[in-house]
């Protein structure tokens, strides 16, 4: 899926990647340097700074300006209008998916019982 | 079990959700007006018309609040018990077409279903975010704590 160049397009364009996820939701619990960022994949330090342009690029980041540490820090606000949205599909979706889950054990229970009335040596 | 919520590109929206079931059951679930009457109207009444084969069209009408809400659809593909495809549009919003995508995987007899929303254009997808947004500044805050945690 190719971008539209719009900010919203560049949003999610950066979160359809998990590694970019994944490098949000640390951020989510405080800023970090690229180092300690990289530290839990398997890919290189190089790989890790193309994803973080990408982040902040969408604005999803900002870098601290020590040249050294640079350390990167979540910014939220173009997120919230996704994860509104997001939430509420899924709040929505959420309602539907239990109600198939209760339904579900039901149509088990029954076709349970439904085996067992089937079998004569049980009453 | 929790739904999961991803966007995996600029114009999809995923859903994933653990079912304590095997997939044959979950899949049927899927296919007859008599069990989607049951699940998909979040228990509000349901009116379920189906065509259920490829090219066939659905309607659902959810009774809540006094109101009715009616949504329609066709089925493009039936891979049973693995993968439906299938159009989704609100009446009233017409024109405004989905293509939902949802793959059933089992594992140790319990069934995830993997369900992707494709928009058809960058408008329509804007559209849906101001929905979001419509419920209000704090709660979209507290979507967005939640959001971050169910990022990775």
């Amino acid at each position: 899926m190719t971008t539209t160049g719009d900010p919203l397009s560049e949003v999610f364009a950066a979160l359809a990647d998990p590694t970019r996820r994944a490098i949000l939701d640390r951020l989510a619990a405080g800023e970090a340097t690229v180092n300690e960022l990289a530290e839990p994949f398997p890919i290189s330090l190089q790989a890790i700074s193309k994803h973080l342009k990408v982040l902040e690029r969408a604005g999803l980041i900002t870098r601290g300006r020590d040249a050294q540490w640079r350390p990167c820090r979540l910014e939220a606000e173009p997120l919230r209008e996704v994860a509104a949205w997001a939430e509420q599909y899924r709040r929505h979706w959420e309602g539907r998916y239990d109600q198939l889950d209760d339904y579900l054990q039901r149509l088990t229970k029954e076709k349970r019982h439904d085996h067992q009335s089937d079998d004569p040596k049980r009453p | 079990m929790t739904t999961k919520v991803t966007t995996p590109s600029d114009l999809e929206i995923q859903l994933t959700r653990v079912f304590d079931a095997p997939r044959d059951l979950v899949w049927e679930a899927h296919t007859k007006a008599e069990h989607i009457k049951h699940w998909w109207g979040r228990g509000n009444p349901l009116d379920v018309e189906l065509d259920f084969r490829v090219g066939g069209k659905y309607r659902y009408v959810e009774h809540a609040d006094g109101e009715a809400y009616a949504f329609r659809g066709e089925f493009r593909e039936i891979s049973p018990p693995q993968r439906l495809v299938q159009t989704f549009e609100f009446e009233g919003m017409p024109g405004h077409i989905l293509v939902e995508t949802l793959v059933f995987t089992e594992e140790d007899g319990k069934t995830t279903i993997t369900g992707t929303s494709l928009f058809d254009s960058v408008e329509d997808r804007d559209g849906m975010l101001q929905t979001g947004m419509a419920e209000g500044a704090e709660q979209s805050y507290q979507a967005l704590q939640r959001y971050l945690k169910t990022l990775s």
